[in-house]
């Protein structure tokens, strides 16, 4: 094969020149070019090897559909694998390299793949990773899972950069009445006479240029289209693909944005994928040649016949000197009398006998003849051909190129994405597009039209048809008929070889040929969509743009049927492929998921802490003093607790506002214990069950008027309970006059724990009388006022088991309130204290949090009994009663103490009895700490049966993650201070 | 993409809302049977077809709605709060 640029031909632009580097070697393209028409121009031949035999292949069409020209764009962390080379436009500098081949695509060690291929046939995989028998029988594949990464490697594509994206991707939306997907010639008229009809108008052109296939004509200008465009106000959006159509006309585009620059803008994202809701979509996104099926029809050189017109007439390359045309439909002739008056000798085979067509005789026209065979391997020598009514090889055409065409099939993709399935049309050899309720139009070739009168006029149409459906005309419209050639195409999708071991190829992309399909037949694998699976027929990266209608024809016609009865698989999103960049755009890294802060956030990093995250928020974790460790810091943060006093940020708990007058009502019902006799500046401790009797949350609800309550939830759980209570209110006792609001953010709460936590509000309240033990007693609550005349509300509420209080002001004081209590708290020898000591201080007292409440825990399960009223019905009163929730042999909430005190274990400890090690045991470890007041590791969890049970009994803690077995003691819950001496005092 | 109309706030994507449950279920009193209470809460019907269920416009104006929306193509017929007053103010502001 010999390409070469001719003059006078093409679109590019001849005084831009671009260098690049193919393979490690220097060429040279213009502008205009992509980096496919610049390799032919170079003529170079093959670009890549094929996914299974590592045949040699070359570029075989000019746009996405392309499945030889896989190539791999870039360098190092910029490194971009299986780019289509039709695709990709040329710039200066680029860097491309050919894939899947060692050393080289010219000199491929791998090639010899190609003669072993009846071992790769389809099934290979299915077939070979059974286990080798007698060896593995009955037990798996390890011996093979070893080999694969060999063999995984030997077939396969190019490979990923391994290293983080150094590119920016963006998320973007947009709004419009009518998105137009394609800018050929019925797109255009669409978009045109809807933005005159004054509807809001996007077009969407994946191309760099406006046109479509006129592209491809040698007199297309689209200027003046682009200029009509932009004056009726049309938002043009070239290099962008409509991926993907959604519910309720919502469109996907990816838009690349610097693929096609040198050195783009750092500040600019390399890809933006957007969400576009229209009003109505309309579709004209062409169609796609197909190949025919015949043996060798991969060898470089092997094209379709409107890409070689491309080629031609945008970027002035002449693919072959000796050209052959093989076609069945008139669409071929164009090109043939173009590429004859461009210099080739041409051609063409008809497998039509009867049929009239006009040409000016510049080149030779075969009727009744088909391709039958390529000689040669890395490029073709000659053209074996066949008489279409008998097949078998007749003569030989010497040529170096040969073009295909066996028909077209319009993109209907899109269509498909909406579950619409298209219809077969035997007049047109074609999948045509079938009516949707949606409010989608196709429009152009996309719905079977060859001619471009036709096109416009459908174009037009589709607007008509949108406009009527949104209710804004009501007028008569037509779409032409489907087809347009002067002569019928003939069915031709297969050339069958007369020899054993033929390499037709179905399907370029992952090499599957006839054999393939025939197997899978003879296999049993008859449905189109088990066909798909077991040969990988119209898989990877072209999605059988090109072979799919091939492989169907092949089934239909080995089980005697027609083509729609075998049906077609179905289209999903995306069209072509979409970079994961794009998919994630900006939330990546940090930004992976917002990030939520306390107020007091900087004043906690500038006063030592370390920080840990909970769920979204950022929480102080311990306060080391230098050189202390965790365990160091938070074993003294934990006992100057218990000794003099520390200061928690606690603001992260769910806070909610509960006003109106059936407040109490309201609370009564959803809280498990009474609330109907919560005195006004009282708090209280309750818990929440879901309608089927687990526990949902528990937290503290502060009677701060008759008809106000200040709600707090746990901190992972307060959004869940905010949404509970809203659909309880507006959808279930929609009597009840309560209104609640979440106030999470507009209170900052410190929690000051430990017996001189008394005297440190003294000194920082106004008035230290509203805080004594008669004025403040346990679970008192006030509304007082801190040093400086800050407003607050404080309630004597205990999560460590001392004496404590929580201190609440707006946000905006919240570093004022920790000035002034952390001031006073030093004065008493205090700390600052973290997530860490706050675990330990609970786990002490036997306190649950969502590490026991998982969701799986009843009200008794949690030893909470007491707190499940027998006096009223509340949520989940009912189902808390059920059966299997009353079983005897329910894991109850216990402490665990290792037998030897010296002992240390780990939260998710399966908890057996001895000498029965096994399975999920009879609980399960799920808080530990080190208790500074005991001096040793004690833990909290569940066991079947509870306490009672097993007290006097020494069980086994089984922790085979960690490799770890302890012997175990089960203890009360309450490991300190069993009768909250403490925090009355 | 599924588009919402919801009353308050206008035609959003369903990513602003949550998914509630079955709208028709008229849950018993809390001081119901067990069993009347099993029926509410376990017990789905699963229709083809058009169906009423909650939806919570939580990253919006947070109310609930009923949404009348058909499982096999997600056309939405209609969508009202779940609040009959609210739904009075809907109807008396068309």
């Amino acid at each position: 094969m010999k390409t070469r640029r001719i003059d006078n031909y093409g679109k590019i632009n001849r005084d831009k020149i671009l260098s690049f580097r193919w393979d490690k070697k220097n060429y040279k393209g213009f502008e205009g070019d992509t980096l496919a028409s610049a390799l032919l121009a170079n003529n170079i031949g093959i670009v890549g090897r094929s996914f299974k035999y590592h045949r040699p292949r070359g570029i075989f069409s000019s746009g996405v559909e392309e499945s030889g020209a896989l190539v791999t764009i870039g360098s190092k962390d910029r490194r971009d694998p299986n780019v289509r080379a039709t695709t990709q436009e040329l710039y200066n500098g680029l860097e491309a390299s050919g894939q899947n081949a060692f050393p080289n695509v010219n000199f491929d060690l791998a090639g010899i793949n190609n003669y072993l291929g009846r071992f790769f046939a389809a099934g290979f995989y299915y077939k070979t990773f059974m286990g080798i028998p007698p060896l593995e029988w009955g037990k798996g594949t390890a011996i093979w899972m070893f080999f694969e990464k060999f063999i995984r490697k030997a077939a396969g594509m190019g490979s990923a950069s391994g290293l983080p994206d150094p590119d920016t991707y963006e998320h973007a939306h947009d709004f419009c009445d009518l998105i137009v997907v394609g800018s050929g010639p019925a797109g255009v008229a669409a978009a045109v006479e809807a933005a005159e009809k004054k509807l809001d108008v996007i077009l969407v052109e994946q191309d760099s240029l406006i046109g479509g296939n006129q592209l491809a004509e040698n007199d297309f200008d689209n200027s003046q289209i682009k200029n009509q465009l932009e004056n009726l106000g049309i938002k043009i959006m070239t290099r962008t693909t409509a991926f993907g159509l959604y519910d309720n006309c919502v469109v996907g585009l990816l838009e690349r944005v610097t693929d096609h620059i040198s050195a783009p803008n750092v500040n600019i994202p390399r890809q933006r994928f957007w969400t576009i809701r229209a009003k109505h979509i309309i579709v004209g996104a062409g169609a796609i040649e197909r190949h025919i099926a015949f043996n060798n029809n991969d060898i470089p050189g092997v094209m379709t016949v409107n890409a070689s017109k491309h080629y031609l007439n945008r970027y002035g390359v002449l693919t072959g000197k000796r050209i052959v045309i093989a076609t069945n439909n008139d669409s071929v002739y164009e090109t043939a009398h173009q590429l004859s008056e461009a210099g080739a000798n041409v051609t063409v085979l008809d497998s039509r006998t009867n049929f009239e067509i006009e040409t000016n005789k510049s080149f030779e026209i075969r009727k009744g003849y088909v391709p039958y065979n390529i000689n040669g391997s890395k490029k073709i020598d000659s053209l074996d051909i066949s008489k279409s009514e008998t097949i078998n090889k007749s003569e030989t055409i010497n040529c170096d190129q040969v073009l295909l065409s066996g028909g077209w099939s319009p993109a209907v993709h899109l269509l498909s994405h909406r579950g619409v399935k298209p219809k077969w049309d035997y007049n047109n050899a074609c999948f045509l597009p079938s009516d949707t309720k949606e409010n989608i139009t196709m429009v152009g070739s996309s719905r079977g039209l060859w001619n471009k009168n036709d096109c416009i006029a459908s174009g037009i149409a589709g607007t008509t048809d949108a406009l009527n459906r949104l209710g804004i005309s009501k007028t008569n419209y037509f779409f032409p008929k489907p087809g347009g050639w002067k002569n019928p195409i003939q069915p031709l999708y297969e050339v069958k070889y007369k020899k054993s071991r033929s390499k037709s190829f179905v399907d370029y992309q992952h090499d599957v040929t006839t054999d393939d399909v025939r197997l899978a037949h003879r296999e049993g694998f008859i449905s189109v969509e088990h066909l798909k699976r077991y040969t990988t027929l119209g898989m990877a990266n072209d999605q059988g743009k090109m072979g799919n209608i091939i492989g169907l024809s092949l089934m239909a016609e080995l089980l005697n049927k027609e083509i729609p009865e075998v049906g077609t698989t179905v289209f999903r999103p995306p069209y072509t492929p979409i970079s994961i960049g794009a998919l994630s755009g900006r939330n990546v890294g940090k930004h992976f998921r917002p990030l939520r802060v306390t107020p007091m956030h900087q004043w906690n990093i500038d006063h030592g802490a370390k920080m840990i995250e909970v769920g979204l928020y950022q929480r102080p974790w311990y306060y080391p003093k230098e050189n202390e460790t965790l365990s160091d810091s938070y074993i003294r943060e934990a006992s100057t607790v218990r000794k003099t006093v520390g200061i928690c940020d606690v603001t992260s708990l769910g806070k909610i506002a509960i006003q109106g007058p059936d407040s109490t009502e309201f609370l009564n019902r959803i809280y498990s214990n009474g609330f109907s006799k919560l005195q006004v500046g009282k708090a209280r401790y309750g818990i929440m069950l879901r309608d089927d009797g687990i526990v949902m949350d528990d937290g503290t609800s502060w009677r701060l008027a008759e008809n106000e309550y200040f709600m707090t939830t746990s901190t992972g759980e307060a959004a869940k309970v905010m949404s509970w209570l809203e659909e309880l209110l507006q959808t279930r006792w929609t009597d009840l006059n309560v209104n609640v609001t979440s106030v999470s953010e507009q209170w900052a709460g410190v929690s000051v724990a430990g017996p001189k936590s008394r005297e440190v509000l003294n000194n920082c309240v106004d008035d230290s009388l509203v805080i004594t033990n008669n004025n403040l007693p346990f679970m008192g609550v006030t509304s007082t006022f801190l040093k400086g005349n800050i407003p607050c509300r404080i309630a004597r509420i205990s999560f460590s088991g001392e004496l404590a209080f929580e201190v609440y002001v707006k946000s905006d004081f919240a570093n004022t309130m920790m000035d002034l209590l952390w001031a006073n708290a030093k004065k008493y020898d205090g700390c600052l204290y973290g997530l860490e000591a706050l675990g330990a201080l609970r786990v002490e007292k036997g306190h649950v949090t969502a590490a026991e409440l998982d969701g799986r825990v009843t009200i008794d399960d949690a030893g909470l009994s007491k707190m499940a009223s027998t006096k009223k019905s509340y949520i989940g009163s009912a189902m808390r009663k059920r059966g299997v929730l009353k079983n005897n042999d329910r894991e109850i909430l216990v402490g665990f103490f290792p037998t030897n005190l010296k002992e240390t274990f780990n939260a998710g400890t399966i908890v057996c009895e001895k000498n029965n090690i096994k399975g999920q045991g009879i609980g399960r470890i799920t808080s530990v700490t080190y208790s500074p007041e005991l001096g040793h590791w004690i833990g909290l969890g569940f066991v079947k049966g509870g306490l009672d049970k097993w007290k006097d009994t020494n069980l086994v803690g089984a922790d085979p993650v960690r490799n770890k077995q302890m012997d175990l003691k089960v203890v009360s819950p309450h490991m300190i201070d069993p009768k909250g001496e403490r925090m009355y005092a | 993409m599924i588009r919402i109309n919801c009353p308050y706030c206008g035609e959003r994507d369903h990513s602003e809302f949550s998914y509630g449950g079955d709208a028709t279920i008229n849950y018993p009193s809390l001081d119901a049977s067990e069993k009347e209470w099993t029926e509410a809460i376990f017990f789905r019907k699963n229709i083809k077809g058009f169906q009423f269920e909650t939806w919570h416009h939580s990253n919006g104006c947070r109310m609930w709605l009923v949404v009348e929306r058909s499982t096999v193509t997600h056309e939405i017929k209609s969508v009202k709060p779940c609040h009959p007053d609210l739904q009075r103010v809907v109807e008396n502001n068309k």
